[in-house]
């Protein structure tokens, strides 16, 4: 099936998220307003206006009724998501980076980037139900970690922070002390800056993407290394499917070194893997700048990706990818090239 | 030496550490047997296995010269004046360098005298210049280096016969050729590494060999045969080959070393460096060697400036054009000939001397090329005298030096020779001026060398003022292919020199219009090509059978800089080396344009079959073989498909294991995730869970006023 190109954002692409019921897709740029779009036509729903820079992650609550946005105007806010008003404003003395809700939405944690003589943090926030009771104070702040802090995402039952970042180490925080737990082994684990984090559906695993040019799949409770995927490109974005054992890996060399040659050659594909066997089994090309995000739809039927170009690209699977699938149930010996129209 | 430590600063520091001098027993401490304590260092073979290095004797700057006039005390400083102006135009003389020692009776002088200079290249130099030069009639300068005297000295007046030593079997070279599966090598050399594979299509990936760090300094060359693996240094040159892999086989001394070029046969290896001037009286030297491969001997040695060896030719590496010596006469290595002004110097390798003591006088010529089997040299004069002397191409015989063929050609500006690889057909593609002399057209001459006479014909392009992009001679075979045309998507043409009714005529199969092509690969067995889309085509393939005129199948190897068939012309290999930075590595194809597997290695530079002798079976047996192949070919499909269950059994099995692994961690998390369930609801709210079966769809149209507003639009009606 063709792709359906969603042009709404100015600049580049930062991040993308689906609500749970795969109807709705967040999307962030560094344009400084988020969008909405319906996840499956690609129509634009709406905007959240209110940043005043580039927006770096989303997320959103489990009714769909709340946004939370980390921008780079060291604030990070609350919207309806029906109406586009801006409920809370969060301040801080850096930018915020990476932002997710906890189980129950009543958590939220936040991350600051080292900005002037500012440490990057990690803070955890509670999300008031009614928003009047809504305050600025943070519940928990862990410092000590060197360079910026790419995501930093709940553990299982709220119970532990999974944080990863520039200095290539992720790592397990105790979420009510701010202990930390574990930290991933230098030789096995990424060699470059982790770029991205994404969990599984069930967030028993996540997968880490790297400047290392691989994509690792770890399991969440006890950070063990369980497969690793090697490509050609530094990785910038990556994502788990949620129906398929599939995985999906998104980069391109750095938008700095891109020439204007030939877009092939900048490899601007999202690459998917076999989750199990660490195989590509195929691409999908058509962006013309490194993809900095990628989200699979929660029902498995399709993905999107958002690219340095300002695009947005919903791409639904066509039937050979399902197929795909039972060959390798089968385990029949084949190699297979590129199966989604592209 | 700063390892010197007194004994007080070992008290001191014993001291310092607390421990009791006195009390240590020296000669408790066991050490390691062995002068290296069992650690071998790096360069421990080198030490022992060579002679000991050569010292510097400080004589190397010292000449003698010999066959001066014995002059009377009156005339010395007449001769010594003389030598001085003959000697210092060479090289700057030491201050008291120059010494001619008198006869203390007679006060004349002895006839000689020594030079010193400040440098021994100055001295070499000096030597070469020289020796030999006639001061008058009845003296002939004899010059020899000081230290070359010593050498002389030591040659035994009496003769004794050369010891024989016995015959001992060299290890056998060509082992590679007897591997099982008949598979073929090739060395890439990729950052600091070199790595020899054999290429393993049926497992669909290379089998190292042998891999070595920093094997070379500069590049890596087989021999044209594929016995030798040769490795550039600084200091020479080095070949590797041998039963068990990659032993060094012989070393090559030759200082900064810079290029290196095996004769067809591999019997002698041509190493040439070239050494800029150290000062600017100085003038651009390059040095020449000629070795024998097998027993490492210099056969010949060319020295002079850089201006005699850039004569013709299209100038290439360094000033010159690389292989300065081009070798004749196939793969008996025979002759080798170099161009130089107005001639064509033919060397015989029987005495390493000009062959009958002259060059061949060839008036401005500026290019000639061997026949690669026979001793012919085809060789191109421009047109000269503003067009009244016409350009010529002839074709000459060695040793008789007698002129087999000439065609005289006018309006020429330039002139490519191609000889088909069985020296049958000689291909002279002519470029001439148009009639208002603004542009240039293209025509072939074609030489049929083997026939009585040796007829030419000219063939011109339909479309005479297509340019020509490539050209290509099927190897072994009686086609060519051009690539012509102007604008981005040239033709490409298929000729043969053979007609159905033996009309003897050349004439054209097929063009085919329109390809992304800029350069041809013939399969060495011919029969196939393979159209290639380089640079700016970004790695276009095109397999094509010529028997059948179709096309076998397209690929693509994005950016590929670099295409190879191997030996047999099975397979082809495309790489992308480092002159691009991104994508390196290499890729192998079946002949008929299948993707077999790929290989990514960053800073990527040489990728390089290993050749193969010519097979030993005769015409009438290949022929037998080729019509019986189902017969013979019934065995390799069994191996090929063994190899592939075998292949697939154990691919199968790793896949089995990865999903096992996969289910127990799967299981693992399940069983947590629902011993969790409560917590999560509690955290929830109470709310069901998160399976999807718990909550049923409703369809409910929900409509909300988000906003009212009310704005007044102005309209401009004066306005369309």
């Amino acid at each position: 099936m063709r792709p359906i190109l969603m042009k709404g954002h100015e600049r580049p692409l930062t991040f993308l998220r689906y609500n749970r019921d795969g109807d709705l897709l967040f999307s962030c740029a560094k344009d400084h307003t988020p969008t909405v779009w319906y996840a499956d036509n690609g129509d634009r729903l709406g905007t959240y206006r209110g940043h005043n820079g580039a927006v770096w992650t989303c997320d959103v609550s489990r009714d769909s009724a709340r946004l939370i946005t980390a921008s780079a105007d060291q604030t990070a806010k609350l919207w309806e998501v029906s109406t586009g008003k801006e409920l809370f404003s969060f301040r801080f003395d850096a930018p915020a980076r990476s932002v997710e809700f906890a189980i129950g939405d009543a958590l939220a944690v936040i991350t600051t980037d080292n900005f002037m003589d500012h440490v990057p943090t990690v803070q955890v926030k509670h999300i008031a139900e009614d928003i009047d009771d809504q305050t600025d104070e943070s519940a928990l702040v862990i410092t000590g970690i060197k360079g910026r802090i790419n995501r930093a995402v709940w553990g299982p039952l709220n119970r532990t922070i999974i944080t990863a970042g520039e200095d290539a180490t992720i790592r397990i925080w105790d979420s009510e002390t701010g202990q930390l737990l574990k930290e991933s082994d230098k030789e096995s684990g990424h060699q470059k800056t982790i770029s991205s984090l994404s969990k599984s559906s069930d967030w028993s695993h996540f997968i880490t993407g790297s400047l290392d040019k691989s994509a690792k799949l770890w399991d969440t409770r006890t950070l063990t290394l369980i497969k690793t995927y090697v490509t050609e490109r530094p990785v910038n974005a990556v994502d788990i499917s949620p129906t398929h054992d599939t995985v999906v890996l998104g980069g391109g060399q750095d938008a700095m070194n891109v020439t204007m040659t030939d877009r092939r050659a900048g490899k601007f594909e999202a690459k998917f893997y076999h989750k199990i066997l660490q195989e590509e089994i195929g691409g999908v090309k058509g962006h013309f700048g490194p993809i900095n995000a990628l989200a699979f739809n929660p029902d498995g039927q399709s993905f999107s990706s958002g690219g340095e170009d300002g695009y947005v690209r919903l791409h639904h699977f066509d039937s050979d990818y399902f197929n795909i699938k039972m060959l390798f149930e089968t385990q029949l010996v084949q190699f297979l090239g590129s199966y989604v129209a592209g | 030496m700063a390892l010197a430590i007194s004994m007080e600063g070992i008290e001191a520091r014993a001291r310092e550490l607390g421990v009791d001098l006195s009390a240590v027993d020296l000669d408790s401490i066991a050490l390691p047997a062995g002068e290296d304590f069992g650690i071998l260092s790096d360069d421990e073979e080198v030490l022992h296995s060579e002679d000991p290095p050569e010292l510097e004797m400080g004589l190397s700057n010292i000449i003698v010269v010999d066959n001066l006039p014995v002059v009377p005390p009156e005339k010395f400083d007449k001769l010594e004046n003389v030598i001085r102006k003959i000697y210092s135009q060479i090289g700057v003389i030491k201050e008291n360098g120059l010494w001619m020692p008198v006869n203390p009776e007679t006060k004349k002088t002895y006839g000689y005298c020594f030079i010193e200079y400040n440098t021994p290249q100055e001295a070499e130099l000096a030597r070469e210049k020289t020796n030999g030069y006639k001061l008058d009639k009845s003296h002939i300068f004899a010059v020899n280096l000081l230290d070359d005297f010593e050498k002389y000295m030591k040659v035994p007046d009496t003769w004794t016969p050369a010891e024989i030593k016995p015959y001992t079997a060299g290890e056998n070279l060509l082992k590679w050729l007897t591997d099982e599966k008949a598979r073929d090598q090739f060395v890439i050399r990729a950052g600091t590494l070199t790595e020899v594979y054999w290429n393993d299509a049926r497992k669909l990936a290379p089998e190292l060999v042998f891999q070595k760090q920093y094997w070379t300094d500069s590049f890596i060359q087989w021999s044209p045969l594929g016995t030798y693996l040769a490795t550039v240094h600084r200091q020479g040159s080095q070949v590797w080959g041998g039963e068990n892999g990659f032993e060094r086989l012989m070393r090559f001394a030759h200082p900064m070393l810079k290029m290196i070029d095996f004769s067809p046969g591999e019997r002698y290896l041509v190493t040439y460096s070239s050494h800029e001037p150290s000062n600017p009286r100085d003038t651009h030297r390059v040095v020449l060697n000629i070795f024998d491969v097998r027993t490492g001997k210099v056969m010949r040695d060319f020295k002079g400036s850089a201006d005699d060896y850039t004569t013709g030719g299209n100038i290439g590496v360094s000033g010159v054009s690389w292989p300065i010596f081009r070798w004749g006469g196939g793969k008996d290595d025979k002759y080798f000939a170099r161009l130089g002004k107005n001639i064509i110097s033919v060397y015989e390798t029987n005495t390493f001397s000009l062959l009958d003591k002259k060059s061949l006088k060839v008036e401005n010529v500026v290019d000639f090329s061997w026949s690669p089997t026979d001793p012919i040299i085809s060789l191109f004069v421009p047109e000269m005298g503003g067009g009244n002397q016409p350009a010529r191409v002839s074709l000459v015989q060695i040793p008789g030096k007698e002129e087999l063929r000439q065609k005289n050609l006018f309006s020429v500006s330039d002139c490519k020779m191609y000889w088909q690889n069985s020296g049958e057909y000689l291909a002279v593609q002519v470029d001439r001026y148009t009639k208002t002399k603004k542009s240039t057209y293209t025509g072939f001459e074609l030489f049929r060398i083997k026939e009585r006479d040796i007829p030419i014909e000219v063939l011109e392009l339909e479309n005479k003022n297509d340019k020509i992009i490539a050209f290509a001679w099927e190897p072994k075979g009686h086609r060519f292919a051009i690539i012509h045309g102007d604008g981005p998507r040239p033709d490409v043409s298929f000729y043969t020199m053979r007609t159905a009714n033996n009309t003897n005529r050349v004439s054209k199969l097929t063009t085919l219009k329109a390809k992304q092509a800029n350069a041809l690969y013939w399969s060495p067995a011919g029969r196939f090509v393979v159209l290639a889309g380089l640079k700016g085509f970004n790695g276009q393939l095109e397999f094509y059978n010529v028997d059948e005129l179709e096309t076998m199948a397209t690929g693509e190897h994005f950016m590929a800089t670099d295409i190879m068939w191997d030996p047999t012309g099975r397979y082809l290999a495309t790489a992308v080396t480092s002159v691009h930075e991104m994508e390196n590595g290499f890729q192998i194809w079946s002949f008929n344009g299948k993707h077999l597997y790929k290989v990514s290695k960053d800073h990527f530079y040489q990728f390089i079959w290993r050749p193969r002798p010519p097979s030993l079976l005769t015409p009438e047996k290949e022929e037998e073989i080729s019509r019986n192949l189902k017969k013979y070919s019934k065995k390799y499909e069994q191996e090929d498909q063994d190899a592939y269950n075998q292949l697939s059994e154990q691919d199968r099995k790793r896949r089995t294991q990865l999903q096992e692994e996969w289910d127990s961690w799967v299981a693992k998390w399940k069983q947590m995730h629902e011993e969790e369930r409560s917590y999560r609801m509690e955290l929830r709210d109470g709310e069901a869970s998160d399976e999807e079966e718990e909550y049923e769809a409703k369809e409910v149209e929900v409509e909300e006023v988000v906003d009212v507003c009310q704005e007044v639009l102005a309209f401009d009606l004066d306005q369309e």
